[in-house]
């Protein structure tokens, strides 16, 4: 299903200036603050396959992909696509061809949707910004043929976003992404303003488009279910890093850094199965002043004096047999520290 | 909402209110219980009467266009201590039910019909300051954003004592003692300490045990908890079902679990409603209902939530969206996204029908009561 690698992200670095104003820096001599949003991190994508990434609020996901389509420059690193730089984009540079191939769907459809301009106005915008076409009239087919592609009618484009609900306006973002005939899409948490049943017509609205089009998605969610259906592999993040980085079936039965297990034992269990859950103590610490070592050890249950010194570097676990690309940040996993019995965490309980 | 954010300079002062059984009227002359004293237990009443009856509750919007119906003919009933969840989409009526049962229903909106009942005496009809002695003494409240639900001017300790003081006869000093108790017992490390800060110096975990702390202040029997954790990480989401789950547990605490996430009612919940179209579609114990959904809308609804146990190539989808109020369709709502659709569904209105363990609202099952 998936062939060569169509993106490389390289040791990509972002880091946020949020300090306090000079004239309070210099008088009451606060000091400089910089968020890392995210550190040092990298991954690949083979054309035609979906990598998912999940993690919880402020884990630096939603900045990962505006740093590939380009609304934010890199403060280290290197995003290649299909061997062109990505990082020019965000500088204003970098070949056209190259916007027209990447393109994003945002999580929110209310804001994402200019409110003043008509369906079809929005849809055609990229086809004229990029000059894709020429003449109103083949203009306005493409756009019906998109509207209707995404299972809108062509006379919707006549309409405004607010005649929508919001499953349909996601719909009408997925065809102003189409419309430039794209082949990597980035999707930032596409479903979580939805409802379930519309959240299941348009996930498999985008599975029939990737099939068709051969699309290939990094789809971000902080919702491991809607991961696990989309995915072909899968990226688990925390406090900007990338903790652990596996095909599908393997983190999902055989998770191995602490904290993805914790994620995975988090999910309310819909099958009723009667397992008690023992939640997890503890929360995400302030990103401003991430913890030593290893950011996840305060509350690891398996931390010792060196994941508080030392930062875990992403490897393959030991005694793994699975794909060369199965990947782990932890050294509890390393040494073999970690029972890698699957889905038994039981983590300092609650109270 | 005006409840759980008691922290106003003009909060409601603790005159004598309540008698121990529904003793509402406003001139009661008994005293107030004395602390500890509560009402009688889960296990003095026993299951037979409920504690909340909600019966034929309708909703109604007065608009230039005509009047909207937003809730229709909403039956159901919580025993004491029972945990039931009430799911749907937006706009199914969810909230506003709940919002009815505490009495903050936004004008114009308001109870157009039917009645509810509280320990068996109508609560949807008192006057607005006796609404505000049952509100936080007898039916506490959590809503979903827990920013919103406390005053940020205040310490969470002055909040917490001013709800204490407002519905239970205590002095500064015990209620502090008390506020400190409860945030101990809600998972807030050094409550001690903590209990001088204000709202923004807690993340958003933390508020929500203060908002759960606010909610039980004064041992309601009944809690409306409003999308509780749906602002919440999956991590910090999966302590706080854990914390109310265990409180209620202990306190005998009965919850109306109102949530669009079936996962959340899965592990908590001990009933489960289905709502749509502000109407209530199924009903029944929950593992019923998630194992073997009756309602053709119930059966979609599960179909559709991605599962990270199973592999499924597409998922079970409902055409079309929920219809707008404007526009609720005659018959049964849900007929024209029904798959299993005849004839009757198209004009008459199928009421909740024993199937099995639970009940629902469909004409498929009508045969078996």
């Amino acid at each position: 299903m998936s062939g060569p690698t169509l993106l490389q992200v390289s040791r990509v670095t972002k880091v946020f200036d949020v300090s306090p104003p000079w004239s309070a820096r210099v008088l009451a001599r606060q000091p400089r603050l910089l968020l890392h949003a995210v550190d040092d991190v990298s991954f690949a994508i083979r054309r035609g396959e979906t990598l998912g990434l999940v993690g919880e609020s402020g884990c630096g996901k939603s900045t990962v992909a505006r740093l590939i389509v380009g609304l934010y420059r890199l403060s280290s690193g290197t995003i290649t696509y299909d061997g062109l730089d990505v990082g020019a984009l965000a500088k204003g540079r970098g070949p056209r061809s190259l916007r027209r191939k990447l393109q994003m769907i945002f999580q929110d459809p209310y804001a994402s949707l200019n409110p003043r301009w008509r369906v079809a106005d929005i849809v055609a915008e990229p086809i004229r910004a990029q000059r894709l076409l020429r003449g109103n009239r083949s203009i306005r087919a493409r756009v019906d043929a998109l509207l209707t592609q995404v299972g809108l009618a062509a006379a919707d484009g006549q309409k405004y976003p607010h005649q929508f609900s919001g499953g349909q306006r996601q719909r009408i973002s997925i065809a102003r992404a189409l419309a430039s005939e794209p082949e990597f899409l980035v999707c930032d948490e596409p479903t979580s303003a939805l409802d379930v049943s519309v959240q299941a017509q348009v996930l498999n609205l985008m599975r029939d488009l990737q099939r068709q089009l051969g699309l290939t998605y990094l789809f971000i969610s902080h919702n491991l279910a809607v991961v696990h259906h989309v995915a072909d592999r899968v990226g688990v993040m925390y406090l900007g890093r990338i903790v652990e980085l596996a095909g599908k079936a393997t983190l999902f039965t055989r998770p191995r850094h602490p904290y993805t297990r914790m994620l995975l034992d988090a999910i309310p269990d819909l099958a009723m199965t009667g397992k008690s859950r023992v939640p997890v103590a503890g929360e995400v610490p302030n990103p401003l002043s991430p913890p030593s070592g290893c950011t996840f050890h305060p509350r690891c249950p398996y931390a010792n004096d060196r994941c508080r010194t030392e930062v875990p570097a992403l490897k393959r676990a030991p005694g793994d047999e699975g794909a060369a690309d199965d990947i782990v940040a932890c050294h509890a996993v390393e040494e073999s520290r970690l029972d890698v019995t699957p889905r038994v965490v039981r983590m300092a309980e609650e109270t | 909402m005006t409840d759980v954010r008691p922290a106003h300079p003009n909060a409601l002062p603790a005159r004598g209110a309540r008698g121990p059984s529904g003793g509402l009227r406003p001139a009661h002359p008994n005293p107030l219980p004395a602390r500890g004293e509560r009402e009688p237990s889960v296990g003095e009443t026993g299951h037979g009467r409920p504690l909340l009856d909600v019966r034929h509750l309708r909703i109604e919007f007065p608009t230039r266009r005509g009047v909207l119906t937003a809730v229709d003919d909403v039956t159901f009933a919580i025993a004491p201590g029972e945990v039931l969840g009430v799911v749907g989409e937006s706009g199914a009526g969810k909230s506003l039910t709940g919002a009815a049962i505490i009495g903050l229903l936004e004008p114009p909106g308001h109870i157009a019909g039917g009645e509810i009942l509280l320990d068996g005496a109508r609560i949807d009809h008192l006057p607005h300051d006796e609404m505000r002695r049952v509100r936080g003494r007898r039916i506490g409240a959590i809503f979903q954003d827990p920013l919103a639900s406390l005053d940020p001017l205040y310490s969470i300790g002055s909040q917490l004592i001013e709800t204490i003081r407002t519905h239970l006869p205590m002095s500064e000093a015990a209620a502090r003692t008390r506020a400190v108790e409860l945030l101990q017992e809600v998972g807030i490390p050094a409550a001690a300490r903590r209990i001088d800060h204000y709202p923004h110096q807690f993340s958003g975990g933390m508020r929500q045990r203060v908002v759960i702390a606010l909610a039980l202040a004064a041992n309601p029997r009944l809690i409306i908890a409003d999308e509780p954790t749906t602002a919440l990480d999956v991590s910090i989401q999966a302590q706080i079902i854990t914390l109310l789950r265990r409180l209620c547990r202990e306190y005998g605490t009965a919850v109306m679990l109102i949530t669009h996430d079936m996962g959340v009612i899965a592990e908590t919940a001990d009933r489960v409603a289905v709502m749509y179209a502000g109407r209530i579609v199924e009903i029944g114990p929950v593992a019923d209902v998630i194992r073997a959904p009756k309602h053709p809308y119930t059966i979609g609804l599960m179909g559709s939530i991605p599962s990270v146990t199973a592999d499924r190539e597409r998922l079970v989808q409902i055409e079309g969206s929920m219809p707008r109020l404007t526009a609720i369709p005659s018959g049964c709502p849900f007929h024209p996204r029904c798959n299993r659709v005849f004839d009757r569904c198209l004009h008459e209105r199928p009421e909740l029908f024993d199937a099995r363990t639970s009940r629902a609202a469909c004409w498929l099952h009508a045969g078996e009561s």
